[in-house]
């Protein structure tokens, strides 16, 4: 039996809540910092889209699709040397943002293009018949109407990096995941294991709820 | 009078994989300042194509489109974002912006155009006001019906204080009624502020309502071109028949019995023509189709209709409408 004392208390909210959302929210906010530019190039250059340019458009989605077949596991491992030259080590939670940007920001970039694609065509042409320039209807029309549809978009990917982080624990990279690798599984102290699981179903319920109401609360199609 | 929109030679192709669609085959057009031109024409007969042209939404293959003598096809992408913002557009499907207020719909070109936030606003209340909405202005447009978010469009159009107004289709997604009170919304516009609109419509009764000229398209080519009532009146082209008489492969049926059309222009609405020619003429008619307005008193419109057997008695019935002034064409060969 464990012993529920202050130290495993401390060290579950120290060593695993807080870095876990250190991991996830600082991941996110890189994915999207290069996952939302690729988004709107791949929707802008795209066949039909306002600047087709088939060159751009086919680097930047072959770049996608091959970053998003690599399995997260085998990202871990393969970012190892860039992690390294990035941060000066390859293990703990700020090791761990770099391959987790890695696999998030082509997952984003898909979740952009896909939420961008859903404004309506004609919306987009009025703006043109009104003059607007291209960064107008990205700016005001394309986000803008899009914004519910990014909002979700943002909440699963947060859930999913969520997911990854617990992966690289795997390799040392800490919070809870890590967590419930040294102890459930090298210890066999599965109650450890299970509370860190269940402090992760907590984390990404919070994450779904806040998620879900910013959207609606945004969406002015919704009537009442 | 001043020319408004020039357009010469305009030839549109679309290619896609396996072929190629030729949607315009050289179009010339001439639309004055001050007019309302229609452009009626089947569905695919490329009049949502040429539309589009006028404002280069779609660059043309080949040909120039010219607004107030400027060829949109030399200016730059700076140029024409500019000219376009003298060329308001409204469409079937009204394209608001859906998270935007009614408001801040209005204000949308005018942040295009770089004017102050606090003199969009004014403005666009006061535009609200010419289209009878200033009620709605916080409202969304998922709370507005069909005709209010055409409304919405339209103070959105004027927006811009625009030389032109385009309605692509403007009133095909709304009731009759509806359609009447926006097409009289238009046709307010046109006078008070002088824009020149032009139509995009495949109903008639759009046209008749509201429109000065009209312009019959077909299969990508200008089929027929005037003054509402020439084309109305004497229409020349098989498209412009088949419009005129929008169900008329429902008279194929008739083919072989003499048919006659009348047009309505200015008799007076209160003498029952038909109805004294029955009577003179000791014989019926049938009425086949009849589509009248009475305009101020005047009898406006057609009706077509089939006349007995007996040769002599039809001459008679003929004689008797061309006596009242009216115009009378045969409809032997009329097969819709």
């Amino acid at each position: 039996m464990i012993m529920w004392d202050n130290e495993i208390v401390k060290m579950l909210v120290v060593e695993g809540i807080g870095p876990t959302l250190y991991m996830t929210i600082t991941s996110t906010l890189f994915a999207y910092i290069l996952g939302l530019p690729v988004g709107i190039l791949l929707v802008v250059t795209a066949k039909g889209g306002l600047k087709p340019n088939a060159f751009v458009y086919k680097i930047l989605d072959f770049v996608v699709n091959i970053l998003r077949s690599i399995p997260f596991l085998i990202l871990l491992i393969l970012a190892i040397p860039l992690t390294k030259f990035i941060v000066g080590r390859s293990y703990g939670p700020t090791a761990t943002i770099v391959p987790l940007v890695i696999a998030a920001a082509p997952f984003v970039a898909r979740m952009v293009e896909s939420s961008l694609l859903e404004v309506d065509k004609g919306v987009i042409e009025a703006a043109q018949s009104m003059g607007a320039s291209l960064w107008e209807i990205i700016w005001k029309v394309l986000l803008a109407e899009a914004r519910t549809s990014l909002i979700v978009g943002a909440t699963i990917a947060l859930g999913t990096i969520l997911g990854y982080s617990a992966m690289a624990g795997v390799v040392g990279g800490g919070g809870l995941g890590d967590i419930a690798i040294r102890y459930g599984y090298y210890r066999y102290e599965t109650g450890i294991m299970v509370v860190t699981v269940i402090l992760l179903v907590i984390l990404m319920q919070i994450l779904q709820i806040i998620g879900t109401w910013l959207s609606k609360k945004l969406d002015k199609r919704i009537t009442g | 009078m001043e020319t408004m929109i020039q357009v010469r030679d305009v030839r549109k192709v679309f290619t896609t994989q396996d072929n190629t669609v030729e949607a315009l085959k050289g179009i010339n057009l001439d639309i004055h300042k001050g007019e309302i031109y229609g452009i009626i024409g089947m569905s695919g007969a490329g009049k949502s194509t040429l539309v589009r042209c006028l404002n280069f939404l779609e660059r043309p293959t080949e040909g120039t489109v010219c607004i107030e003598g400027r060829d949109l096809a030399a200016m730059s992408e700076a140029e024409l974002r500019k000219a376009r913002t003298e060329i308001a557009m409204i469409f079937q499907h009204f394209n608001l912006l859906m998270q935007r207020s009614v408001l801040d719909n209005v204000c949308f070109p005018m942040e295009i155009t770089g004017h102050k936030k606090s003199e969009a606003r004014k403005k666009a209340k006061e535009l609200l006001q010419i289209v009878g909405l200033e009620e709605k202005a916080a409202a969304y447009p998922v709370q507005l019906s069909g005709g209010q978010k055409q409304r919405v469009a339209i103070a959105r159009a004027l927006a811009m204080n625009p030389k032109i107004l385009l309605c692509d289709e403007a009133t095909s997604a709304l009731d009759p009624q509806t359609t009447k009170a926006i097409l009289g919304l238009i046709r307010e516009i046109n006078q008070k502020y002088g824009i020149t609109v032009v139509i995009i419509t495949h109903e008639m009764t759009v046209v008749q309502e509201i429109c000065t000229h009209v312009a019959i398209i077909d299969n990508g080519e200008l089929a027929e071109q005037g003054t509402v009532e020439e084309v109305f009146s004497r229409p020349q082209s098989r498209a412009a028949r088949k419009l005129v008489f929008q169900d008329g492969n429902k008279y194929a049926v008739m083919a072989g019995k003499r048919c006659i059309r009348i047009v309505f222009k200015e008799n007076s609405s209160f003498e029952p023509v038909i109805g004294n020619m029955v009577l003179q003429c000791k014989a019926p008619a049938n009425i086949l189709l009849a589509d009248t307005k009475d305009i101020g008193g005047i009898a406006h419109g057609q009706m077509v209709l089939q006349l007995p057997e007996d040769t002599q008695i039809a001459n008679r019935m003929i004689q008797y409408l061309k006596d009242r002034n009216l115009t009378v064409e045969e409809l032997n060969d009329y097969v819709g």
